[in-house]
């Protein structure tokens, strides 16, 4: 396999390992998310380069055109772009109601104050 | 074909650049809205990779409404992030390992673009070829979403639906609570 056809797949897992290692390490639950969405969208990536096709167009039908991408990847991704947004709004929320609870959203501070606060 | 390579390439590398940016800046305004501009590149890149219809909602909904959600939670909580006091060598152990397997499984993989790949050869042609005379769309993107899968569309119509429920659910009383308690005030 040479370089000129998979620096897409090189790209896809850099983005991927970045993603993760943002959950890993970062305490603050909005970085979480972000790095969550990082990871997210490096598969959308893996995804879509896999529906490429040498030479083809968008997969919108027209007489003088006979090559298409393959639309079954795009119809996936765009399923799970939208469930992504809507588990986005969903943690971004339990983001809010943690803040609102414990006063922080930084994790090592909600483990000190265990505990202490309860929602309300 | 070789400027091509040269969008995707940059779009890539810039993606990569971005990603790295976010995970370094401890303002979370700033990795927000970093975030939007790894989102709108990601749609060019769909673009330059022929998925329009993925294009389009990435920009919309990736970039746009998602980063609206963030800015939202941060002007509801606080816009800085702490010092962190834990130790990130294992985590980076961890990942960079699980990029050497990824780059060693990546070997596998058809070539992008390659006409014989799997990914082109099982069910994609079918729906190139009927479309037309089955659905009548000329967008197969369309009749694929609506119609050979249609069930899924509804799948992912319920996941929203709990979705919406559940941030409802967490947020509504918030909200309600608040507005009554400045009405208590006046």
């Amino acid at each position: 396999m040479s370089l000129s056809g998979s620096y897409h797949y090189l790209a896809v897992v850099l983005l991927m390992v970045t993603g993760l290692y943002v959950v890993m390490v970062n305490t603050n639950l909005i970085k979480k998310v972000l790095g969550l969405n990082i990871f997210q969208t490096s598969v959308f990536v893996f995804y879509i380069s896999l529906g490429r096709l040498e030479g083809g167009t968008a997969p919108i039908l027209a007489d003088e055109l006979s090559r298409y991408a393959n639309p079954l990847p795009h119809v996936l991704i765009l399923t799970a772009i939208v469930v992504g947004v809507a588990t986005t709004a969903l943690a971004l929320s339990l983001v809010v109601q943690i803040h609102r609870a414990h006063g922080t959203m930084e994790e090592d501070d909600i483990d000190d104050r265990e505990g202490g606060a309860t929602i309300s | 074909m070789s400027t091509w390579h040269l969008i995707n390439a940059g779009l890539l590398g810039f993606m990569v650049a971005v990603a790295i940016a976010v995970a370094a800046l401890r303002n979370l305004f700033a990795a927000v809205m970093l975030f939007a501009i790894y989102s709108l590149s990601a749609a060019t890149l769909f673009v330059a990779l022929d998925a329009v219809d993925v294009a389009f909602t990435e920009a919309a909904v990736g970039a746009g409404i998602s980063s609206i959600l963030m800015l939202a939670t941060l002007a509801a909580t606080d816009g800085r992030e702490k010092q962190h006091r834990h130790r990130r060598a294992l985590p980076l152990v961890l990942c960079l390992a699980l990029a050497v397997v990824l780059f060693a499984g990546l070997h596998d993989l058809a070539p992008v673009g390659d006409p014989a790949a799997p990914a082109h050869v099982h069910v994609a042609p079918r729906y190139l070829s009927e479309t037309a005379t089955e659905v009548g769309v000329p967008n197969v993107v369309t009749a694929v979403l609506a119609s050979y899968r249609g069930y899924d569309t509804l799948g992912e119509a319920v996941v929203i639906f709990t979705a919406g429920l559940g941030v409802t659910a967490l947020l509504g009383g918030h909200f309600r609570r608040r507005r009554s308690g400045k009405n208590g005030d006046v």
